[in-house]
C-alpha cells in the first residue's frame, strides 16, 4: 500500500518536472483545506444538535437520516442566495472583508501539526506565524464594518477591535507560559515536549501534559480562545438583541457565508491550538496506545465540544464586564503565573528540564 | 473572610462550574420535541379553531341573523346582511367571516342563541392568494355540514360546564 502510494508520488513528480514541489504543496493544502471545510460544515450540525439536546430539544433531523445532510441544504441555500452590495458601500474593500476573514482563517493551518511530520511548513517560529495571522483576522472585521457604511456593522467592527486586542494579549501570555516550558516556538516541538516527564515515564502520559502543570494558564488560554473567535459567551460583536448580526449585516449570500466558514474554522484552529499547547497534540494520554492523528482530532472535538457546551449554558457578558475580565484580570494572573512558572523552572523543583 | 472566599470563589469559576453541571444534565434528559406533522399534542374539545354555520339535523340552518356575533365581534370581522326567505323567515343573505381580522376569541359562539356559528378543531388550514381567507356564508356552511359529527361530540362533551 504505501510502496504503491510512493510509486505514484514519483511518477508524479516525473510527470510535473521542476514543477512538481509547487504541485505537491498545492495538494497537501487541498488535503487540508477540503476536510476542514467538511468539518466546519458539520460543526455547524454538530452546534445545533448539542444546543438543541441541552434545551431538550431534538434539533435537525429532517434532511437526510438524522439530518446529516443539513449543512449541504444550508451551504446550497447560502449559494443561490443573492449578493446585495449596499448603495453607500465601498465597494472595493466590501468583498475585502469577508475574503480577508475566509483566507486568515485557512492560512494559519498552513503550521499546524496534525500528527509525527503531518505538518504542510514545520517552521520554527509556528507560534508567531499563528498569532501573527489570527491578528490580521481582526482587519477583516473591522474592514467590514467600515465598508459596509452603516452604523451597527461600525459598532460592531469597533467592539470587535477592541476584543480581539485586548484577548489577545492574555492569550500571547499564556502562550508565554507554554514557550518557557517547552524553550520552542515550533509547534511540533511543544507537543514532543509534553510527552517527556515523570508521569510520561510512567504510562500515564495525560498527566504530563501541560494542562495539569499549567492549569490556570490553560483556562485562560481557553476563555480568551472564546472571546478570540466572537463565540458566547463573548458575541457581543454579533449580539443578536444589540446590533442584530454585527459586522454580518449588510452581508448576504455566499460573502456571509466566507464570514461564517472564516469563524467556524477560526473555532476549530483555537480547539487544536488548544489541544496542541495544553492537551499533548497527538499524543495519546496512555502509554499502551500508540500516538495517533485520532488523538488529536479527539481532543480537538472535545474542546469544540467545549465551546458549544458554553455557548448552551452562560448568558452574554456586557461589553464592559468583557473589558473587565480581558485587562484586570486575565493580564495580572498571566504576568503573575509568568512569574510563578519562571521561578519554579529556577527553583530545584523543576519538572521540565 | 467572606470577601476572600468570594474571591476565591470567582477566581475558581464555581458558578460556572454548577451552570455548566445543570446544562450537562440537561444534555442527556429525554427530550420534549413533537414532530409536529406526524405526531400531534392532545387537543381540547374547547379549542377554538376554524369557524363552521350549523344546521338542525333536518337541514334547516340554524342562523336566525340576530346579528349578536357581529356585535360582539371584537375584531370587526363578522359582516351579515339579513333578508326575507321565500317562506317569511328571516335569514342571513350574507354571512362573511374575515379570517385575516379573526382573532379566534370565541366570542361569536358564546353570543349566539342558537349556536349556530362555532368554532371547530380545525387549525390546519390556509389560503394562497388573498381573499382565500374571507370565509363567505356557503363556505362557513360547507365546513359545519362535513365535521357535524365532531362539532356536536365536543358540544355535547362540554354540555355541563355551560
Amino acid at each position: 500500500m504505501e510502496a504503491q502510494a510512493l510509486q505514484v508520488l514519483q511518477f508524479l513528480s516525473g510527470f510535473f518536472g521542476p514543477l512538481w514541489p509547487l504541485v505537491y504543496t498545492l495538494l497537501k493544502i487541498v488535503g487540508i483545506v477540503l476536510p476542514l471545510l467538511l468539518c466546519v460544515a458539520y460543526l455547524t450540525l454538530a452546534e445545533r444538535k448539542v444546543i438543541g439536546a441541552i434545551q431538550v430539544r431534538l434539533g435537525p433531523n429532517v434532511v437526510g437520516p438524522w439530518g446529516l445532510l443539513q449543512p449541504i441544504a444550508d451551504g446550497l441555500k447560502l449559494v443561490c442566495k443573492e449578493i446585495i452590495v449596499p448603495s453607500q458601500a465601498s465597494k472595493g474593500i466590501y468583498f475585502v472583508g469577508p475574503a480577508l476573514a475566509f483566507a486568515t482563517a485557512l492560512a494559519a493551518w498552513a503550521v499546524v501539526p496534525f500528527s509525527e511530520g503531518w505538518v504542510l511548513a514545520n517552521i520554527d517560529a509556528g507560534v508567531l506565524y499563528i498569532l501573527a495571522i489570527t491578528s490580521v483576522g481582526i482587519y477583516s472585521i473591522i474592514i467590514a464594518g467600515w465598508a459596509s457604511n452603516s452604523k451597527y456593522p461600525f459598532f460592531a467592527a469597533m467592539r470587535s477591535a477592541a476584543q480581539m486586542v485586548s484577548y489577545e494579549i492574555a492569550m500571547g501570555f499564556a502562550l508565554v507560559c507554554v514557550l518557557m516550558v517547552s524553550a520552542s516556538l515550533n509547534l511540533s516541538e511543544i507537543v514532543h515536549a509534553q510527552g517527556k516527564g515523570m508521569f510520561a515515564d510512567m504510562g500515564i502520559g495525560i498527566l504530563s501534559w501541560n494542562w495539569l502543570s499549567l492549569l490556570p494558564m490553560f483556562m485562560v488560554f481557553l476563555i480568551s480562545g472564546i472571546a478570540e473567535t466572537n463565540r458566547a459567551p463573548f458575541d457581543v460583536v454579533e449580539g443578536e438583541s444589540e446590533i442584530v448580526a454585527g459586522h454580518m449585516v449588510e452581508y448576504s449570500g455566499m460573502a456571509f457565508a466566507l464570514f461564517f466558514l472564516g469563524e467556524y474554522s477560526a473555532m476549530i484552529l483555537v480547539s487544536i491550538m488548544t489541544s496542541i499547547f495544553f492537551l499533548g497534540g497527538w499524543l495519546s494520554p496512555v502509554g499502551f496506545l500508540p500516538h495517533s492523528f485520532v488523538w488529536l482530532a479527539a481532543k480537538t472535538a472535545f474542546v469544540l465540544f467545549l465551546f458549544l457546551w458554553f455557548r448552551a449554558t452562560f448568558p452574554r457578558y456586557r461589553y464592559d464586564q468583557i473589558m473587565r475580565l480581558g485587562w484586570k484580570v486575565f493580564v495580572p494572573l498571566c504576568m503573575f503565573w509568568v512569574l510563578v512558572v519562571g521561578i519554579w523552572m529556577m527553583s530545584p523543583l523543576n519538572i521540565w528540564k | 473572610m467572606g470577601a476572600m472566599k468570594e474571591f476565591l470563589n470567582s477566581l475558581l469559576l464555581k458558578e460556572l462550574f454548577k451552570g455548566l453541571a445543570v446544562t450537562g444534565r440537561y444534555l442527556f434528559a429525554r427530550k420534549i420535541t413533537i414532530q409536529y406533522p406526524e405526531e400531534k399534542t392532545p387537543q381540547s374539545n374547547r379549542f377554538r379553531g376554524l369557524h363552521a354555520l350549523r344546521r338542525y339535523p333536518n337541514g334547516e340552518e340554524r342562523c336566525i341573523a340576530c346579528k349578536l356575533c357581529e356585535a360582539v365581534c371584537p375584531a370587526l370581522a363578522i359582516s351579515i346582511e339579513s333578508g326575507e326567505r321565500a317562506d317569511g323567515s328571516r335569514r342571513t343573505t350574507r354571512y362573511d367571516i374575515d379570517l385575516t381580522k379573526c382573532i379566534f376569541c370565541g366570542f361569536c359562539e358564546e353570543a349566539c342563541p342558537v349556536d349556530a356559528i362555532v368554532l371547530t378543531r380545525i387549525f390546519e388550514y390556509h389560503g394562497e392568494v388573498r381573499g382565500d381567507l374571507l370565509y363567505t356564508k356557503q363556505m362557513l356552511l360547507a365546513v359545519g355540514d362535513k365535521n357535524e359529527a365532531q362539532i356536536a361530540k365536543d358540544r355535547e362533551q362540554d354540555a355541563p360546564y355551560r
